[in-house]
This record gives structure tokens, sequence and C-alpha cells, in this order.
């Protein structure tokens, strides 16, 4: 796990919520989890304005004329969630040369994966090389879940989706996922990290307040399942999110300035079926003859996660 | 009253934005707007202004950026042409209905395609039910004159509502023509500060903008868009006199050139306007009672003003820089002629597309279009008259 060693659970749990109750986000959803923990990491007292790509997040948390933002907001569309907070940033910065604000303010804005890595991708890499003082989120659920359930370029390989069903001509998903933390290192910011909900959430909060604190462009991404697109009871969400990590599906992973880190190894890293058989969407893997579809996955995986130790060795 | 200069339009329109130095500017150029960028970091470059440029990676990313800087309370204005408004189109409609009195320098260009670059108004009339406000220009100096106009109108608190001053590509964006100028700080005290009732940055109280609404809510807020629009009309004719108080230049939300006695009259917009008063003036010294009528303001639509000012006349073409693929004409014909007939105003009215892709107009063009009135004048118009093209080739 990322080091800090002021984490104290019970003091950031304690405070308050930026993130009202009564919003109309499922249950057992990951993107409410990711939004609720990344704003405890706002130092208290501390002023953000809160940016939003469309999609589930939006269209549950802000319905006219109820908000569940504590801190300023702002939703614009679904494809230029990074653009929209460049401004409200290069506003703050010109109010503030100019006098007419004394205020410190944070800038931390959310997208799903559709809005992240792909209608938005080219807003969030203008965003991300201009260097604005921002955090982009992406409660990365691989799919486009708000729209029910279509692939998405972060969808695993043979997920069944409504864009790319199962059938007798069809085992999901023919492509692997796209690897947005490593796009993003690539722009040479100074932050970039990858998370999921582990444990107390340790992990999450430490990356979520080094990416708010670190001065310029930061970017996070989060591992949020989605209940009705993974198909999992929602009280797996955690036990999922564990198997991601421990099958090395979704390494823990910071680039800080350019070095690559490594957070966690598994002492012996689980096989792939340990976080596939848990989700619905995965279900037709364990027929009886697709075993070569899970060794596939299985490679896939093995040869990310080679390249990333030796990423984190150099 | 200011003082003499030489100026090409978008150096004109970019020594006001000098002048009022706002807060933010995102920009992404294209041609012919890519010079108001360029002049701007220039000026930033060398200390006459200190507006936070952003130079961003697309237009859409540029109305996006300006919709975030206007809703977290700086003054926000962007310049685009062509392609490049309509990339931004969506994103157009969330900063009317967010009531964010964006101002956008627009030098009209041909839409693709094929591409072309030149002037056409098919950029600005595409986004004509975006809800925006819409200004055009004749020259240099109406240009610059609407502009330090534009702030006053779209910030005024019965409006709200981003504002769009456009300019004919190349035409007079490119050429340089004499201008008058305004002293820095009268167009500073003119324009004034801006202070929003609610924005993002407010220490003393959060905000949410852009909310998902549904349909309990979002008719109300639509028509109270539309509410702001009409105001507009208003707005814009105070903040024209006093304009005129300090400048000596005298705007309405058009121009009637020889059209109060006028038998046949043109109506249209922008820079073709001024070969129009030539030809005018030519048939005036003939004795041919020929008039004008010049659109500035597109949006708000003044339909009802511009009807009764044509009322006397016995033929009227309409010209559009513009096609919009009804099958009937352009959309200043739709619209005008609408108004016309809901205020029982009958003259024949005939619609022409002209100028697309900056294909000249000419006095001999213009002079054969008052000639077809004549003859419409005379035994009225023939179905073939309703909806032609000037200046085609055969």
């Amino acid at each position: 796990m990322a080091e800090n060693t002021t984490f104290n659970f019970k003091e950031i749990q304690g405070r308050k919520e930026h993130l009202a109750p009564g919003h109309r986000m499922c249950a057992g959803c990951g993107g409410t989890i990711a939004v609720r923990n990344v704003l405890k990491a706002l130092h208290p007292g501390d002023k953000a304005v809160v940016g939003n790509a469309t999609g589930c997040l939006e269209v549950s948390s802000f319905m006219y004329p109820y908000t569940a933002y504590e801190d300023s907001y702002i939703h614009n569309a679904f494809e230029n969630a990074g653009a929209t907070l460049s401004g409200v940033e290069t506003a703050y910065k010109a109010l503030k040369k100019r006098g007419r604000l004394d205020k410190t303010y944070k800038f931390i804005t959310f997208g799903g994966d559709g809005g992240t890595y792909d209608i938005g991708l080219q807003s969030l890499s203008g965003a991300m090389e201009r260097g604005h003082d921002m955090v982009y989120v992406c409660y990365d659920n691989g799919a486009y879940m708000n729209t029910g359930i279509q692939r998405s370029s972060a969808t695993p390989m043979f997920a069944d989706t409504t864009t790319t069903p199962t059938g007798i001509q069809s085992n999901g998903k023919p492509q692997a996922r796209k690897d947005l933390a490593s796009i993003m290192a690539a722009h040479n910011i100074p932050y970039v990290a990858q998370t999921t909900f582990i444990g107390n959430m340790k992990d999450l909060y430490t990356k979520s307040e080094r990416a708010i604190y670190t001065p310029g462009a930061a970017f996070l991404n989060i591992c949020a399942p989605c209940p009705r697109g993974w198909r999992y009871d929602a009280p797996d969400i955690i036990q999922i999110c564990r198997m991601a990590v421990e099958t090395c599906y979704w390494p823990l992973f910071e680039v800080v300035e350019g070095k690559w880190i490594l957070n966690y190894a598994p002492k012996r890293k689980l096989p792939i079926e340990e976080f596939l058989k848990l989700q619905g969407r995965f279900k037709h893997l364990f027929k009886p003859g697709n075993e070569y579809l899970i060794e596939a996955f299985q490679a896939e995986v093995d040869r990310r996660w080679e390249e990333l130790l030796k990423r984190c060795e150099a | 009253m200011g003082y003499k200069e030489r100026m090409s339009g978008n150096e004109a329109v970019a020594f006001a934005m000098k002048q009022i130095n706002p807060d933010v500017m995102p920009a992404f150029p294209i041609t012919p707007s890519t010079e108001l960028p360029q002049f701007v970091s220039t000026y930033i470059a060398n200390g006459q202004m200190d507006t936070e440029f952003i130079p961003v990676e697309s237009e859409h990313s540029s109305m996006s950026a300006a919709i975030g800087a206007e809703a977290a309370g700086a003054r926000t204005m962007t310049a685009t042409s062509s392609c490049g408004l309509a990339f931004m189109w969506e994103v157009l409609y969330v900063a009317a209905s967010n009531r964010l009195p964006i101002a956008m320098a627009v030098v009209n260009r041909a839409l693709s395609g094929p591409i072309n670059i030149n002037a056409e108004h098919s950029d600005s009339m595409g986004a004509r039910d975006s809800g925006w406000l819409q200004i055009y220009a004749e020259t240099n100096q109406e240009a610059y004159d609407n502009f330090v106009q534009a702030y006053r109108i779209a910030e005024h608190p019965d409006v709200m509502l981003p504002i769009m001053i456009c300019q004919d590509g190349f035409i007079t964006s490119h050429a340089v023509e004499n201008i008058e100028l305004m002293e820095d700080e009268k167009v500073k005290s003119f324009v004034g500060e801006y202070t929003p009732e609610h924005y993002l940055l407010n220490p003393k109280e959060s905000m949410s903008v852009g909310p998902y609404a549904n349909s309990p809510y979002c008719m109300e807020a639509k028509r109270a868009q539309a509410q702001a629009m009409m105001n507009a009309k208003q707005v814009i004719l105070d903040v024209a006199k006093e304009f005129e108080e300090i400048s000596g230049r005298s705007y309405g939300l058009f121009e009637e050139y020889q059209l109060e006695d006028a038998d046949i009259a043109i109506v249209a917009i922008g820079s073709a306007c001024g070969t129009i008063k030539d030809s005018v003036d030519e048939l005036r010294k003939k004795g041919v009672r020929a008039g004008l009528l010049k659109v500035r303001v597109f949006r708000p639509f003044p339909g009802e003003e511009m009807a009764e000012a044509l009322r006397g006349c016995k033929a009227v073409a309409i010209m559009d820089r513009c096609e919009s693929y009804s099958s009937q004409g352009g959309p200043l014909g739709a619209e005008l002629m609408a108004a016309m007939y809901r205020a029982g105003v009958t003259a024949p009215a005939i619609n022409m597309i002209y100028g697309l892709s900056g294909r000249d107009v000419t006095t001999d063009m213009i002079d054969g279009v008052y000639e077809r009135l004549a003859r419409i004048a005379e035994e009225g118009a023939k179905p073939e008259d309703h909806y032609t093209y000037l200046g085609l080739r055969e």
C-alpha cells in the first residue's frame, strides 16, 4: 500500500461527508464509494469545486432541485469534464491574481470510464497536458453503465455487455482493456495512481490526498465495480476489489514525477478465476470447453503484470 | 471622441478585447478567426493585458472551459469560425441554458463541405437556435463597437445569456479600413466590472451548476430562458443609447438605409450591405426609390419591428448568405416572412441565396436584384421568383 504515516482511519472516516445522503445511486455502487472517499481526503476546512462528466453519478446526485454536493459542483456534458474543470481552475487563477478571491480551492473532477477512457479522452488529455492544478478521478466500472452496460475501452476481455453480448458466435468483448493509467503517465504529469477499495481504504485515501495536494495535474484511476453491470450481490463488492488486486488484474501503483512505484505485490498471485467467478458477466467462461478463454485472460493479466514489474524496477 | 486608426476587423475586435481585459480566454485557432487568440496572446506576452489564456486542444474544449470559467465567476471570452463553431454546438446550448454571459467573437466562414475558408453565415446561422444572442457587423467599426457593447448586454440581470459578435470572414476580418477607437479608460468604464450574483468560487455559498432536470422543471427553465431572450431587445437598445453618448455612433436592432419611402427593398446581413448601399445611392440618383434594411441583431429576432419597417414597400428581397436546405430558402427569409405574415405586411417577398463560400457580391448583381424587385412591384412575384440564387454560374 502507498506510504503514509498520518493515516488515522477513525479521524478520516469521522470527517464531514462531502456527498450528502439522499442521492439516487444504487446500493453496492463503487462510484459512490469512490466519490465519498476521495473527497474525504480534502483537509478539513479546505474548499473545492467538484466537476463531473455525464453519467450515473451525475444524473443520480444532482437532480434538480436537489444536489448531494456540499461543495461547489459543475456538470457540463459527457466528454468535457477535463476541459470544464480546467476552465474553473483558470478562473480561480484569474480571480486570485486580480485580488477578487482570497480563499484556497482545490479542483477535483469525476468521470466514469465512458467519459474518461473514450468520449472524454481528448478533453482529459488536453487538461492534463496543460498542467492545470486539478485532479481527474476516473471511477472505472468497465462499461457504459448509465446507458445500460455497453462495452467501453475499459471493459475487460470476454465481458458480456449489451453491445458485446455472448452468443453462439460471441464470447463477449473480443478486445482487452485499454491501459489508461499508462497513457496518463505518458503525459509526464506529476502524479498518476491506480487504486481500488481495499481494507480500510488507506490506499485510496493516501492516493487521493497526494493527488489533491500535489501541485499540477494529477490522475487517479479507481476500479469501482457496478452491481448491475458486473452482476454481483451488493455486499460482494469488497471481495471483488480484493480479488482484482490479489489476482493482479488491478495492480495498485503510483507514478510519481515519472517514477513507477508498485504499492502492493501479493505474496501468492491468485489465479484470475478468483476474480472472474464472482461476476455474472463472466459466467460463460466457466462453461465446459471454454477453458481456453480463461487461459487467454490469464495470459493477458500475466503479461501486463510482468510489464508493470519491469517499469517499477527500472 | 476617440481617435482615428487603420485596422482589420480582427485587429479591431482584438483591440476591444485588450481594452476590456476579461478574466479568462480559452481558444483554439481556426481560419479566419485565428488572429484573435494570436493578438490576445501577444498582448499578454507584452504585458498589455493580463487575461488568463487557455490554449485548449479543440473548440469543444474551448467552449467547455469557457463554461467552467464563467460559471466559476470569471468574465470569459473566446473566438471561433465555421467548423470550430459547429464543434462547439452541443455546449453552446449548455452555456445558454446555464445563463452564462460569455462573449464570443465569431468570424463567419462557410461550414464544410466542400471545405472552404471564406465568408458565409452558415456557421452562426447553424447556431441560431442555441440560445445565444447574435449581433452582426457590416464593417470593422461595427465589429469593434459591437464587442465593446457585448458584455453590457449579456451580463444584464434581465438577460444573462451568452453573446456572439459576428463579422464576415476575410471581407471585414482581414481587410484594413479606417476606424475610430475609443480611449481605454472610456471602454473600461463603459463595460464595468463583472459582479455575478451566484458563482462556483463564491466563498460565502456553494453552488451546483448543470443539473439533471426532469419534466416537472425543464419546461419552466426553457421558458425563463426564452423570456431572457425577449428581454434582451430592450437591453440592446438601452446599451446602444448609452454607447452613442460616449462614441457618437448610433445603433439599433437594424439599420434602415433609405428605407422610409422605399418602394423596393433588400434585407441583408453583414458586409454585403456596403455594396447594397452603393447600389441604393446610384438608384436614388436615377429617382428609383430603393432601400435597404440591414439586420444587426438576429437573436433576439426583431421580426415585429422589421416587418413594420417594410410595411410601405411594394417588393422585398430577403438575402441569405447561407443555405438551410429546407428547399425553400434561407433562415433570414423564413423568419422574416413569418414575421411579415403575422404583422399583415403583404408586400411580395422573395428569398435569395448569395455570396456562399465567399462568392463575390458586386453592385451589378445588386442592381439586378433591384430591377427584379421593380418588376415584381409592378407585376407581382412569379413562383420562380420565390427562392433563387444570386451570382450562380450557369
